[in-house]
């Protein structure tokens, strides 16, 4: 006999699908079909499945082999790394739970380590323009029910985010929006002809890095002045058109996603299109919204909000929380050879810094948690393979709208393997006793 | 657990009558008893000194996020500010939203021991919560709102008080919430669409309803619940000049209503910080304190409660439910605005603000919070509040205390401001010399709040039985004391006893406390018709399953107190 989970939560994205089905074994050890996912959700799911995946930490060898130790060993190294580095960089944060990422502050608090997330190669970038000029936000839900005005900057949710528009954005069927995506408009700025731009009413096909040129356009539009011919290569008519389908609209949502944050600009674009949003409400009703990427990026914004007052690059290096993006954000550090070891949990930098950044890490005294091998598990010196949260373990979860979603575990890790906050705990049990706490 | 007596301090407990007279009070496991059931006590020597039960805040936003997007939004309310971990206390940083930690441990050294969250969003009720969760030594409930929930709006249009009360019975068991809150009421829901309810009778766009009659019909859902709090209130038209008379409309709601309450409250509905919906004028040039007006309906009515909301003159982060607020109030300081509007719920806004005593304006705002309770003549039933953070921070109550005490104070404040003549002649607060006691203090801080949150069988007072809630300040009430030594004394409290736990040893923080949580669990009768309801809202209109709403016990409440209520009779 086999059980079916209903309700289960999708682990991979921000748009944080909490209605899959999972179909599991009757003894509960073997995950068999996931149903309702996006391609790489269900993936995500099944890759716990791999009959190759590591379930102990190893540790490498000077020759480049890797020797596998027990978790005690592993969390001992770890503990001693903390503990005896004047800097830590405690770097990921994203792919784990909020408990984890609680358990996480406290060593950082403990160790004065620098606490950044993955928001720091991704939506640091709006999170700086939020502290600039505030944000008019809303629940998807809201979009779902009541928006008839839909864009899309910069992002791609056919494949980044791939039930996003089907669940929340163009065809659900709301409240206030009967017609689903019969009664909306979409609007999709991107400079490439993505498969979002193809679902689109209006598609801007927008010069490379002129998205402050065109989101300063529509709001001079906004208020009927006038333009040159062209801005960032879109003829003023459209944009005086588009502006007008925004204007007209009962409920306008932008989404935006790394097309802007982090193209020419960076910051002052967000800034830019948080005060479009602005505008926008005082003619109609206007929210605008980061398409956040890993399932919690949010989340670890959120506990360090409340334990730091800091959404990311927290530094506690000085025995109190510090944040300067650009002097406390991890690839200035690593570059800047700031820090004296490296922690990455729950993200892959390996993968997504600049390989001036992964080179330093590979040099320094480094720790990766992470079920998966990946690019950082290869150039760290010990990788800790540990439970799928979401999978194996449940635990809290913020979407890109901030609402948290507990995540729910369907199967049991294999035997004997910890899950993160299991690990953590440990490790700073151990700390303190070194730190004689 | 350990046994003390604090002994030879001036106490006062106006549940207990005691005002100022010397005695001794005792501490058994994690309550308080007679002194003779005391077999080997440790000794607090409390000569010179003021006691009094831990106090309880009724109304502040210190969990949550919206107080989140405060401190993410706002490094710059982090500035200068921020501490190291020390002995037991975790790193702080924060002035105006202070981080979890800071505020229990900020709550606890001015001798509060239980504060309530005044409006939690119920979709972000996990979020509330692991704020608490992560928030020390305090006893913390949080108020989920209803005001502008599509659930109460299609009951009410049509007069089903038992159908609500069975919708907030299923939302207080899923959300873990305390009470319940209205936030201006229909206008949250007009702001989905840009639109608010200025007054109680403007019709919610589409839901065929107007605020007077959520009002109305949230004050009957509540008392056939018999809840242990009753409605807790923000009305509508916040903040603007004129808006007196819809305050007033509003408190006429509650006429002819008693409470149902098994807890020991008298009042129907608590009105919140109503400093800001006590304005006379109808605009900022003429702008003045109708107070009397307000209290003396206040005082003519018992079935009312209040808070004062008292504005500190700090620069500050204003939050709230009330989107469309926050929005008027970012045209009028064009300072940076955060909104979120919540699916089928609520909505919430956060802007900073400066209330500055240079500017006409907010020095009325001053005066009015305080008039408001010094023409009290119960103060069982008008509570101190700075509705934290919005009228200032919470930590200024101890100097909102020095005003209400002192009338040198507050004199020297009035005839300080530069607009010194226009604040006095739009106010009332130059005539008035009642100096309050610090028994009135204690009413407005611990028995009264208490009381009115149905939880005087468990605080606001040194009553044998109650829990072991208790503050030893460095004052002495026989002595002449200059007005700065009420703010230096109560911002500062000596001692600090939590349920029996010592907190506070010599002014310094020892414990991180047991703090719980509390909520109430209300059993109702079967409703088919509600449970489908929820069944088909969830499936059509939210985006998150119904399996996957309610916030399960284990880690979002860990050390929770659960208050039983029977309505299935």
């Amino acid at each position: 006999m086999t059980k079916t989970i209903p309700d289960v939560v999708c682990p991979f994205c921000g748009t944080l699908c909490d209605d899959l089905e999972v179909v599991v074994s009757d003894d509960g050890k073997q995950l068999l079909e996931v149903y309702n996912a996006c391609a790489i959700g269900a993936e995500k799911f099944l890759h716990s499945q791999a009959e190759d995946r590591l379930t102990r930490p190893r540790l490498a060898q000077e020759d480049g082999s890797w020797k596998e130790i027990g978790y005690e060993e592993a969390i001992e190294y770890t503990a001693q790394m903390l503990a005896n580095s004047k800097k830590p960089l405690m770097y990921g944060w994203s792919s784990t739970n909020c408990e984890a990422q609680g358990v996480g502050s406290e060593i950082g608090e403990i160790t004065g380590a620098v606490m950044d997330n993955t928001a720091t190669v991704c939506h640091g970038t709006s999170l700086i323009a939020v502290q600039d000029i505030g944000i008019p936000h809303c629940t998807l839900g809201e979009v779902k029910n009541r928006a008839d005005r839909v864009v899309f900057w910069g992002c791609n949710p056919a494949h980044a985010h791939p039930r996003h528009m089907s669940r929340y954005s163009i065809f659900p069927r709301g409240f206030f929006t009967g017609k689903g995506h019969k009664g909306r408009k979409v609007i999709v700025i991107d400079p490439r002809k993505t498969d979002t731009a193809n679902v689109a009413d209006v598609h801007l096909q927008i010069e490379q890095g002129r998205d402050y040129e065109l989101l300063d356009a529509l709001r001079v539009a906004f208020k009927g002045l006038p333009l040159p011919d062209v801005v960032a290569g879109i003829p003023k008519e459209q944009i005086y058109e588009a502006a007008e389908v925004l204007k007209s609209g009962r409920f306008v949502i932008i989404f935006f996603g790394m097309g802007v944050t982090q193209s020419l600009g960076k910051n002052h674009n967000i800034d830019e299109a948080i005060a479009v949003t602005r505008d926008l409400n005082e003619y109609t009703k206007a929210a605008i919204m980061p398409m956040r990427g890993h399932y919690n990026v949010t989340g670890s914004g959120a506990v360090w909000g409340w334990q730091f007052g800091f959404p990311f690059a927290v530094d506690l290096s000085r025995g109190f929380a510090r944040y300067n993006p650009g002097e406390t954000t991890s690839n200035d550090l690593l570059r800047r050879d700031e820090v004296d070891s490296v922690f990455v949990l729950g993200s892959d930098p390996g993968a997504h810094f600049p390989f001036s950044s992964v080179k330093k890490i590979s040099e320094l005294p480094s720790v990766c948690i992470d079920p998966h091998q990946t690019p950082t598990t290869a150039v760290c010196k010990l990788h800790v393979p540990v439970a799928f949260v979401g999978v194996e373990v449940g635990g809290c979860a913020y979407r890109m709208d901030n609402v948290p979603i507990e995540t729910r575990k369907v199967v049991d890790a294999p035997e004997g393997m910890m899950t993160d906050e299991e690990f953590l705990e440990k490790v700073l049990g151990r700390i303190k006793e070194i730190k004689g706490e | 657990m350990a046994e003390f007596i604090i002994k030879n301090g001036f106490v006062f407990d106006p549940v207990l009558g005691i005002k100022g007279d010397k005695a001794d009070v005792a501490i058994k496991n994690g309550k308080f008893v007679e002194t003779t059931e005391l077999s080997n006590p440790k000794t607090i020597d409390a000569t010179g000194m003021t006691v009094m039960a831990g106090a309880v805040d009724i109304h502040a936003h210190v969990a949550g996020p919206k107080v989140n997007t405060g401190r993410n939004f706002r490094p710059e309310d982090k500035l200068f500010n921020c501490t190291p971990r020390r002995g037991v206390e975790r790193m702080q940083g924060g002035f105006s939203v202070p981080t979890t930690f800071r505020t229990g441990y900020d709550y606890a050294r001015m001798g509060y021991t239980t504060v309530m969250e005044a409006a939690m969003p119920p979709l972000y009720a996990r979020h509330t919560h692991e704020e608490m969760r992560d928030t020390p030594i305090i006893d913390q409930g949080a108020f989920p709102v209803f005001g502008n929930n599509w659930f109460v709006l299609e009951y009410l249009k049509n007069h089903e008080i038992e159908n609500t009360a069975s919708y907030i019975a299923w939302l207080l068991k899923a959300t873990k919430g305390y009470a319940v809150k209205v936030v201006n009421p229909g206008g949250t829901e007009a702001w989905g669409w840009g639109l608010n309810c200025e007054n109680i009778h403007d019709p919610v766009p589409f839901f065929d309803i107007t605020p007077a009659q959520i009002v109305k019909g949230l004050i009957e859902a509540n008392e056939y619940l018999g809840l242990p709090h009753s409605m807790h209130l923000h009305t509508n038209n916040l903040g603007n000049p004129g808006n007196y008379t819809t305050t007033l409309d509003t408190f006429k709601l509650s006429e002819g209503i008693r409470p149902n309450s098994k807890f020991g409250r008298d009042q129907v509905m608590h009105h919140t910080h109503v400093q800001f919906h006590s304005y006379g004028g109808d605009n900022w040039g003429n702008f003045e304190s109708k107070s009397p007006e307000i209290m003396d309906y206040v005082n003519s009515h018992d079935n009312i409660t209040i808070d004062i909301g008292q504005v500190t003159l700090d620069e500050t982060t204003t939050m709230t439910a009330d989107g469309p607020f926050e929005h008027h109030l970012t045209e009028l300081n064009h300072l940076k605005w955060a909104n979120t509007d919540v699916e089928l719920e609520t909505g919430s806004g956060v802007v900073p603000y400066v209330y500055s005593p240079t500017i006409k304006v907010c020095a009325i705002q001053w005066a009015i919070g305080l008039e408001l309770a010094l023409q009290a003549k119960d103060l069982m039933r008008v509570f101190l509040t700075t509705d934290h953070p919005n009228a200032g921070p919470f930590i200024r109550y101890p100097r909102v205390m020095k005003w209400l005490m002192s009338q040198q104070s507050r004199e020297e404040m009035l005839t300080g401001f530069k607009n010194s003549d226009k604040v006095i002649g739009a106010t009332h607060l130059m005539n008035i010399d009642r100096e309050l006691s610090l028994y009135e203090i204690a009413q407005m801080t611990r028995a009264g709040t208490a009381k009115a949150l149905g939880l005087a069988h468990m605080y606001g007072s040194l009553k044998p039985g109650l829990e072991a809630d208790l503050a030893v300040y460095d004052f002495n009430p026989e002595q002449e004391n200059a007005p700065e030594t009420i703010e230096t004394a109560f911002g500062n409290a000596k001692y600090l006893f939590k349920a029996g736990t010592q907190i506070i040893d010599e002014h310094k923080i020892v414990s991180n406390g047991n703090k719980r949580t509390l909520w109430v669990n209300a059993k109702v009768n079967e409703n088919p018709q509600v449970m489908r309801d929820v069944k088909e809202k969830f499936l059509r209109y939210y985006t998150v399953t119904q399996g996957n709403y309610e916030v399960a016990g284990h880690h979002y409440v860990p050390n929770p107190y659960v208050i039983e209520v029977d309505a299935t009779q």
